[in-house]
This record gives structure tokens, sequence and C-alpha cells, in this order.
């Protein structure tokens, strides 16, 4: 039995821009999948796919165990899409937006004005519900679009790049409101560029690149493949460095490396806290003035350099511009 | 996911869609929102009347005193004959209304929006241009009334006057069609005023609007008695009793109201299909 949403060899073709090269997914229903990857990686073009915007060259797409292909508009009575711009009218009110999008649901016109302010109410919008959307910030248009998104209430969720601009304190409050819905049963595909957000919220993780799946696990099977922890020190002046990187390679699993503008020096080890502790001891023992020392475990960012070669900020050929 | 499979294992089967009824009903619900969105923008409406008023003006006292209707040179008789030109011309000018609009939606995302949900397809073009078509009906009302103002005058009773203005407000959704291709057609908004437009001016000025076709070179006089524009302006001259209705053998000069009717149709049909193809074409 398939996920909730199931995705085989879906190939996608914009002139000679491969955005999706044969990319498989499979989300078991009520979890959360973290799709990662760099701006032109197919992230959006994977989202277009499922949500039935955008018909692929070749592959087959499941949703809610419904055919995407073959049965686009049963398909969209199932989702909710919320995407990178926040698609609301912005001259209508927030409670307009809502209940057009209830109708379009094919509600009654009385099912969408009483959801409209559930939903208003749920996500604190119930005070700005008269006022056009233009008038919010950009937080409350996100919540406004996810709102929006949660009509029906659709057993399967699609997130582009949901927090994408906002500031740590909307981000913050979205998160909790993704939190919320995914204890509530929903199915969700989140794309990001933020990796402390799929390491937030994801159960399972998902890299692509260049319309490729490189890596996919949950947020700490791809930490420990990438490597395991080191040990980082910053000593306090240039001249202990040479003593300290002695220290660090008597203690150290492997090479060290010394970044002499920042007086950093790492180095792999195993071993954890203890071995931290013993460090520490030799380097005071030597008398090396530390100003900073930890012991450090790969983050998100890490295994995304390690995979892609590249950061996660570098903004690849747009293959999604080329649409 | 209790139903019995009859498609690929592990998929679910299709319930039946809502048909014509909900084609009517998603139209409606979305010609709401944008005239809900113009009485929000009232300066757009505003400049859309602006527009034709002021051609009025220009046209009767700049050009009228030295063009000649049916050997007249009287300005008067100018401003009579201008009116049905103008009527006609506003009503076209929709289809850069509806394609900025369309093209402003799909730049917003709005149209992915709307794709992603069970709606009926061609919905949101359906019910743009009916919202245009309330905003066309508007400006020609204000318009009847600047044209009273001028001098111009319905001489062969309400019924066929009506009659005109049924024709024109028909024209006019028809090119809303043509607008609503271009909206989907370009990138940006921006685009779809520029391109909605800059075709109209041919299409108005090659026709029987402002000047008499047997005045034209031999060669374009076979294009503006042919035009579907110019088939509207005679029909309403004729209906509104104005002067300057052309003398001439083309099938439309000799039928116009029949050729307005059946270009309309033609235009809703081909533009339609287009436009809904258009619209579906990166969808499902």
């Amino acid at each position: 039995m398939p996920g909730a949403i199931y995705a085989e060899g879906l190939v996608k073709t914009f002139g000679d821009v491969k955005a999706l090269d044969g990319v498989d997914l499979d989300v078991p229903e009520g979890t959360v999948l973290g799709l990662l990857g760099p701006n032109g990686a197919g992230k959006t073009t994977a989202v277009r796919v499922l949500t039935t915007l955008l018909r692929p060259d070749s592959g087959t797409a499941v949703v809610a165990g419904i055919d995407v292909l073959k049965h686009p508009n049963e398909v969209r009575r199932s989702i909710g899409l919320s995407g990178q711009f926040a698609a609301v009218d912005e001259y209508l009110t927030g409670r307009e937006n809502l209940q057009m999008v209830g109708r379009l649901y094919q509600m009654s016109a009385r099912d969408a004005k009483a959801r409209a302010v559930e939903l208003l109410e749920r996500f604190h919008l119930a005070d700005a519900a008269d006022r056009t959307a233009k008038t919010y910030s950009g937080g409350m248009r996100r919540r406004l679009d996810l709102a929006a998104a949660l009509v029906v209430s659709p057993p399967v969720m699609f997130m582009d790049e949901p927090t994408t601009g906002l500031d740590p304190r909307n981000r913050q409050q979205l998160w909790e409101v993704i939190q919320e819905l995914v204890a509530g049963g929903t199915t969700l595909l989140l794309t990001t560029q933020y990796l402390e957000e799929a390491d937030h919220l994801a159960h399972d993780i998902c890299v692509i690149d260049r319309g490729r799946v490189i890596e996919r696990g949950t947020s700490d099977q791809l930490k420990a493949r990438t490597g395991g922890e080191r040990i980082e020190v910053v000593v306090h002046d240039p001249e202990y460095l040479a003593t300290a990187d002695e220290v660090l390679r008597t203690f150290g699993k492997g090479a060290s490396k010394t970044e002499s503008h920042t007086r950093r020096i790492t180095v792999p080890v195993t071993g954890g806290a203890k071995l931290l502790a013993e460090v520490i001891r030799e380097l005071d023992i030597r008398g090396v003035e530390i100003d900073d020392i930890g012991l450090r475990r790969p983050t998100l960012d890490d295994v995304f350099i390690s995979l892609t070669g590249h950061a996660a900020e570098v903004a690849e050929e747009e293959a999604e511009a080329a649409k | 996911m209790s139903a019995v499979t009859d498609t690929a294992p592990g998929t679910r089967a299709p319930q039946p869609s809502g048909g014509l009824s909900q084609s009517v009903t998603d139209s409606l619900v979305i010609a709401k929102r944008n005239l809900i969105r113009m009485a929000r923008i009232p300066e757009m409406v505003i400049f859309g009347l602006i527009q034709p008023v002021m051609f009025v003006v220009l046209f009767s006292y700049v050009f009228g005193g030295s063009m000649s209707v049916g050997g007249s040179l009287d300005p008067a008789t100018y401003r009579e004959f201008l009116m049905a030109g103008i009527f006609a011309q506003t009503v076209t000018f929709a289809t850069a209304g509806a394609g900025a609009g369309i093209a402003d939606d799909m730049h917003k995302g709005l149209v992915d929006r709307f794709r992603s949900l069970p709606m009926a397809r061609g919905a949101v073009l359906t019910g743009r241009t009916l919202a245009d078509l309330v905003q066309t009906a508007l400006t020609v009302v204000v318009l009847a009334v600047v044209g009273l103002l001028v001098g111009w005058r319905v001489h062969e009773g309400i019924p066929k006057a009506l009659g005109a203005f049924a024709l024109l407000l028909f024209l006019g959704y028809a090119f809303s069609w043509i607008g609503a291709l271009i909206g989907l057609s370009v990138r940006t908004p921006e685009a779809a005023t520029s391109g909605g437009l800059i075709w109209l001016f041919p299409v108005t000025f090659v026709s029987n609007a402002f000047v008499d076709p047997t005045m034209m070179a031999s060669w374009i006089r076979p294009v503006a008695e042919w035009n579907p524009f110019s088939a509207t302006v005679q029909a309403c001259r004729e209906l509104f009793g104005n002067p300057g209705v052309v003398q001439s053998d083309a099938w439309p000069m000799q039928h116009p109201v029949w050729a307005s009717l059946i270009w309309s149709v033609l235009i809703i049909v081909v533009f339609r299909t287009l436009a809904v193809r258009k619209y579906r074409s990166a969808a499902v």
C-alpha cells in the first residue's frame, strides 16, 4: 500500500533543463516529508506535479489514494496547497478570501461562511477579518494563505517554502500551526531551503538537487552518514595554535583543520563528552588559553554541503524560471 | 480509503463532478470576486471612463470641423456620426482589462490557487469576462450621457437603441475573451495591458468608426468593411438612426445586425476555446 503521497519516476523537462529527473517519493500517512534543496533543484516543480498544476513528461503520482494524472479533480478535493508566494486576493478581506475558496471547494454559501469564521479565529485573524489582505503583515498573509489551504481540512497538505521571507517570530508561529496540523493526522509535504526547518518539522527528509533525490532518511540518519562528531577549539591568541593542534591531533581520529584567521581548530573524534573533558584538561596543563571549546555534531547544513557540494543558499541555475 | 478500486492498484474511484450547475456557480463566485475588486480599486473604473469621454471631446471639437459625413461638414453631424464608433471602441477596450486582470492573477499565484481547487475549469475566465461586462455596461451608460450632452440623439426609438446597446455589450464580451487569451499568454500584467491595447488601434481605426471606408485606399476598404468591429458600428448607426451609414455592397454592411451577431458568436467560440485550453494546458 503506497503512502498518502506517492510518486515514481517523475520526469519533467523545460526546454533543455531537466527540472525533475526521475524523482521517487513515498510519504506514509500522517507524516511530514521535508523536501530540501537549493533554488532550482526541482522542489517547486515536484509540488506542482503532485498538486495537479503541471503534467509530468513521465512517471506516476498517487495522492490520497487517487491517481493524480487520471483523476486530477478528485485529487483537488483532497489536498490543500499553500504556496511560496501567499496566494490570497489582496483586495478581498480575509473573510471574503476564505469564503470564496470554500465556495470553490463546492461548499454551500452557509458552510463556507461558518468555516471562514472558524479559521479566522484559529489563525488569530478574527480582528482583521474584515480588512483587505493588502493591509496584512507578511506573517498574517501567510496565515491567511495557510487557512485557505485548510478550508476543507484536507487529508494531504503541500506547503511550498511556507516560511520563506518571514521573521523568526512569525516563522516560529507558523511552525506551531504546522505541528498542530500534523498532530491532527494530516500528511504533509513541505519544501524548504532552511535546513533548520526540515530538522524541526519533518519526520523524513529528501535532499533534492538538479532534479534528482540525492539522499533520503531521517534527520539523524543523514547527519550520521555525513560523519560523526568533532571537537572545535578557538584559542585566545594565535601563538597557542601550534600547541593546541598538537593536543587535538593526539586525541583526534583524523586530520585536524586549522583556520588561523579565526584561531579555530577542528578535529574529528569519537568518545564524546568524556574525551572533551580530557582535551580541556590537557590544554590547561599545557597552558593554552581558550576562548571557546565544544563538541560539535554535524548540522543539516553540513549534510547539505557534503551531499551537493554547495551550500543551500547558493542559487543554482533557476530551472523553475525556465517554465 | 475504504472504497473499492477500479483503476490503478491503490487508487480510489472518482466521484462524479458537478457539471453545468457547478460551472455557473463557480463562474459567479469568481465574477463576484472581480466585482468586489473593481469596487475597491475605483481608479481603474474611473480611468476606464476618462478615456472614451476624452475621445468624444477630442474627436468632436478637434477633428469634427474638418470631417465630412455624407457630404456634410457640419460638426454637429459628425458628433452624431462619431458616437457609434466611440461606443464600439470603448466596449472593445474591455479586452485590455480582462487581459491585465488575468495576467495579474497568474503573476500573484492566484491562478495556481484556483487550479488546485476542485472547481469548473473555465470558471476563472468566465467569471472575469462577466465582471468586465458589468464594468463595460457602466462605461457605456456614462458615455451615453456624455453623448447626449454633445448633441448625439437616438432617432429610431428606445427599443432599437437598446438593441444597439445589446450588440455593443455582446461585442465587448466577445473581445474580452481575446483579452483573456492574451492575459494567459504573456508573462507580466504590464505586457498584458499594452499587448491588449496595441492591436485594438488598427482594428478600431481600419473601420467605419471615425471615417467612411469609401474614402479609404481601395485595398484597405474591404478590410474595413469586413472588420467585425465595423459591422457593430454600422448596426448601431442604423438602430440609433445616426448619419453616416456606409453605402456598400459588402454583405456585413448590408446586414450589419446579423453580421455583428455572427462575428461576436464566432469570436466567443474561437477565443473561449483557445483561452480555456491555454488555462488548462499547464495543468493536468
